[in-house]
């Protein structure tokens, strides 16, 4: 095709090259950027906004910085106002989420490394059945199993308490920790497990002393997912648990949806980034696990 | 004893979790499908109503709005979602300086709540002093961007918050689909003569399809259970015009005494759940026994 | 004109550095074999003669033109991938036809070019087929019929037959032979399998180290390595290698082994300079299959060694003998019997000896 090509139009080639190229890049960059700036908008919002007054927010723009760092709306949405009817605030809520999520985060990680492990290591016949018969919970709509979950709680005497969210966070948590367990395990080879039962180790002690050391990786993915769902959780929060036991995101929705006065928006948006921060922090410190959970519990099956 | 006890000490681990989710996942639906076929009211009642429920839903125009927002919401975030998720992953899979930066920034919003989500794109939407205050300051005097009280927008202001949460999501997971192609696949393409454009457009997308799936079934999964953004942004207002069937139903539920009606509206969800999930599962595991 | 030049060409990854200061050349319808263990830079090379890779110094000319610069596409090569690389998601037409289309090619060209290559590659029943329903055998001539379509200038080869099985890749390796005599192509074949690059080569480079070792005819590379990474390279099992030093006396040369009193004369090798012989120290090899159990020649010098193994592996055993601590590995027929724990005597081929210089490593 080529075979008389001149030296010259090699150097055209060349040049054309990069031309093109260095367009794409600016092009590239332009784009990436564009999205960025969509992404961080809203974080930069809430950020500037919570740190004006009231004055300045209806004086300024979204985007203008405030003239001085004003914490006030921090303090008045962590602590309130000091006085007592109608004064809600977040501290009593940011606790009772974190009393909810440990104890949730906890038993469901250790029921899903459990079943993970007798999925993979412990065939049984049928096995696979029970996974899917397990993993299909990932998916259901809790809609569906509202009205039934209100009653038992109601039965049970635990409905409007921390204690009640906690099991039902678990309970919908297992699918998920499940499925983090099953394919980290699967992938562990099973003649480890073959040499430590010729050595004579038992169910336990193959699972507490050989598995769960070499669990460090799906342990932090599978507690980083279960913390962020439990606590970005308002749907069970709210239908479950609203008085002085709601968790935090449904005292974020109460105090932003309150009706009373003027509306103040620093203190909303104090409110929304400290509801949000626990799990920003997560994310900001292990955004690699993060994403992992991601896409692991979502393209796997 | 002893015996017996060791040889079926899997099953016996396993128990608690199958019976849990037998239990409140399996049982719980079923439950539920039961009461959707009764006359309850405040409390659920037992004996048998037919198909009473379904039709009341049908022909409540509550309902009908519902699902007409759901498939508009469903369509548009499916959309804007994957298009803007495949944008970014193209372009970030380009050798880009800052990748790692930019990856955090395009997702971060998927660690957020909902909750969190809706009260701050609530407030950069708000009529009076957000957005459109922002442009008519910037010397743009007959900007309006009122669609939060909109009846007619309400609903794309739910799809900008929603794209917003989910489009990096879908990011990462094309990002790790094309990083998962053989990098001698691209150096064939390359040496045969093929652009970046024609690389992607005709040998890498296509060799994403499952990813496409993948997204696919994990937004209508959203999409379909979206409630929290809602309840944050418009609690299905103005009026009703952005109720969705998940709204609808815990309002039936917990604020307007019809239980055996919110119980039909839940099972009509679950099942469109299912005609999602179970294809896609059932291809899943196919795809694992395959290997 | 030489079809394929490198000058003095770099490459650093970061501050490692890949390639140093390569030179090659090949002439028009030469089989080059870029051979060496893997990180050894080959397939790097393999890359920067495709345009796949950037150069940081020095310059890549094919037919005389510096191509250093100018898009894979439009050097006129093509190349076959490890992992095949075939497009997953169109059929097997559509892959061969692939390039094709995006040069421009009119349809009637197309048409006449895979009907010639699918044919005589004989896969023109296989062309509606996907990827993924072929054989590994399969695929392999389907990858190389994309390249064969498109009528190169030179053809690149990067490790084709390493995800083979054995048996295949026997057979692959033989079509690979025939294809080159057909067509005369020249050929740059990079692969870490010694067997592989000397029944395809006409020539082979050896690399280590991002460096080339010896680039010459492999006939050449077997009997004259030049250095001892060379002669431990090639040959299965490897050459065995004796410290000591050479004393000259009048006109004799021997060789002096450390620790014993082995002395063997040096009498018909040709050194590459004669000066300053006496003293140096260096080590004496010889490979496996040049020791013998009877004398063949009359320069043969005779030695008693003691078998200590034998592994018997077909048509031949590999006995390892003890020469004063030090293995020594020698290739017999299996028809003989060995005595093990006992002293034989064997016989060194001096014709066929290598002598390194035991600081520089270097042939002398």
């Amino acid at each position: 095709m080529q075979d008389n090509l001149q030296s010259s139009s090699y150097k055209e080639l060349e040049q054309k090259s990069k031309y093109t190229n260095m367009f794409l890049r600016w092009f590239l960059y332009f784009v990436l950027i564009l999205f960025a700036s969509y992404f961080i908008f809203p974080l930069y919002v809430m950020v500037v906004t919570s740190l004006k007054t009231m004055e300045e927010i209806r004086q300024g723009t979204l985007l203008t910085w405030p003239s001085s760092l004003n914490f006030d709306s921090w303090l008045v949405a962590w602590g309130g106002r000091g006085y007592g009817a109608g004064d809600t605030f977040l501290r009593p809520y940011f606790w009772n989420s974190i009393k909810m999520v440990v104890p949730a985060v906890f038993f469901s990680t250790f029921i899903g490394a459990m079943t993970g492990y007798v999925l993979t290591k412990w065939r049984f016949k049928g096995d696979q059945w029970v996974f899917l018969f397990l993993l299909f919970g990932c998916f259901i709509p809790f809609q569906a199993i509202l009205l039934p979950m209100a009653r038992t709680l109601g039965t049970l005497g635990i409905s409007n308490s921390v204690v009640g969210l906690v099991l039902v966070h678990t309970v919908y948590g297992i699918p998920f920790t499940t499925l983090f367990f099953r394919n980290y395990y699967i992938s562990v080879p099973t003649e480890l497990v073959k040499a430590a039962r010729i050595d004579g180790a038992g169910f336990f002690k193959i699972f507490f002393k050989i598995l769960l050391p070499i669990s460090a990786p799906i342990i932090v993915v599978t507690v980083i997912w279960q913390f962020t769902q439990i606590w970005n959780d308002f749907l069970f929060g709210s239908t479950f648990s609203f008085g002085e036991a709601a968790p935090i995101q449904v005292a974020l929705n109460n105090m932003v949806l309150s009706s009373t006065s003027v509306k103040e928006y620093n203190v909303d948006m104090a409110s929304a980034i400290i509801a949000g921060i626990p799990t920003l922090i997560v994310y900001v410190l292990a955004g690699k696990y993060f994403i992992r959970g991601l896409t692991s519990g979502a393209v796997k099956g | 004893m002893f015996k017996w006890l060791e040889k079926n000490l899997p099953k016996i681990v396993m128990a608690p979790a199958v019976g849990l989710i037998g239990w409140f996942v399996y049982g719980f639906v079923l439950w539920t499908l039961y009461i959707s076929f009764t006359n309850s009211k405040i409390l659920p009642k037992y004996e048998l109503w037919g198909f009473g429920q379904y039709e009341k839903l049908w022909a409540s125009r509550k309902w009908l709005i519902s699902v007409d927002n759901l498939l508009v919401f469903t369509a548009l975030f499916l959309i804007f979602c994957i298009v803007i998720g495949i944008i970014l992953a193209i372009f970030l899979d380009q050798k880009i300086r800052a990748e790692g930066v930019l990856r955090t920034i395009y997702l971060y919003p998927m660690a957020l709540s909902f909750i969190v989500t809706g009260t701050a794109w609530k407030w950069i939407l708000n009529p009076t002093l957000g957005i459109q205050k922002m442009f008519i300051d910037w010397g743009f005097e007959n900007f309006t961007f009122d669609w939060l009280v909109n009846r007619e927008m309400a609903i794309y202001t739910i799809v900008i918050a929603g794209v917003w949460q989910s489009a990096g999501f879908v990011m990462a997971l094309f990002l790790a689909g094309l990083r998962s192609v053989e990098d001698e696949i691209v150096k064939a393409a390359k040496i045969d003569g093929a652009g970046l454009f024609t690389v992607y457009w005709k040998i890498l997308l296509p060799m994403m399809r499952p990813v496409f799936f993948t997204s696919f079934v994990i937004l209508v999964h959203i999409s379909i259970k979206s409630y929290d953004l809602i309840v944050a942004l418009t609690q299905g207002g103005p009026g009703i015009s952005t109720t969705m069937p998940a709204l609808f139903m815990t309002q039936a539920a917990f604020h307007k005494s019809q239980v055996g009606l919110s119980a039909a509206s839940a099972m009509m969800m679950f099942m469109a759940v299912a005609a999602v999930i179970i294809p896609y599962l059932y291809s899943e595991l196919r795809r694992e026994n395959a290997r | 004109m030489k079809t394929l030049k490198i000058e003095e060409l770099s490459k650093n990854f970061g501050t490692t550095e890949v390639l140093r200061k390569i030179n090659l050349e090949i002439d028009e319808g030469n089989f080059l074999v870029l051979l060496g263990p893997s990180g050894c830079g080959k397939s790097t090379l393999l890359n920067i003669i495709a345009g796949l890779e950037t150069i940081n110094e020095g310059n890549v000319f094919i037919d005389d033109y510096n191509v250093s610069k100018v898009e894979p596409k439009d050097r006129n090569i093509a190349m076959v991938f490890q992992s095949y690389a075939l497009y997953p998601s169109m059929n097997v037409k559509e892959n061969m036809i692939f390039g094709l289309k995006q040069a421009k090619t009119s349809k009637e060209k197309i048409a006449e070019q895979l009907e010639k290559v699918s044919t005589f590659l004989q896969v023109d029943k296989l062309l509606e087929r996907k990827p993924s329903q072929l054989s590994g055998g399969q695929r392999q001539r389907v990858a190389i019929g994309r390249a064969l379509v498109r009528e190169p200038r030179i053809f690149l080869f990067d490790e084709p037959l390493s995800n083979l099985d054995a048996k295949l890749r026997v057979e692959m390796r033989r079509e690979i032979k025939k294809l080159h005599q057909q067509l005369k192509t020249t050929v740059v074949y990079v692969t870490h399998d010694q067997t592989e690059a000397m029944s395809l080569g006409t020539k082979i480079a050896i690399m280590n180290h991002g460096v080339i070792q010896q680039n010459e005819t492999p006939e050449n590379i077997y009997n004259k390595p030049s250095n001892t990474f060379v002669a431990d390279f090639i040959g299965s099992p490897s050459m065995n290698l004796i410290k000591g030093k050479l004393i000259k006396n009048s006109n004799n040369i021997s060789f002096i082994a450390d620790d014993s009193s082995l002395e063997v004369p040096i009498n018909n090798y040709d050194f590459k300079e004669n000066s300053d012989l006496n003293n140096k120290e260096i080590y004496f090899g010889i490979r496996p299959e040049h020791i013998y159990f009877k004398k063949l020649n009359e320069d043969d010098f005779d030695i008693n060694l003691r078998a200590d193994l034998s592994e018997y592996i077909g048509h031949e055993q590999i006995v390892t003998l003890d020469y004063s601590n030090q293995e020594i590995l020698a290739k017999f027929p299996s028809t003989i019997k060995i005595e093990l724990e006992k002293e034989m005597k064997l016989y060194f081929d001096l014709a066929h000896i290598s002598l390194f210089d035991l600081k520089t490593k270097e042939r002398i």
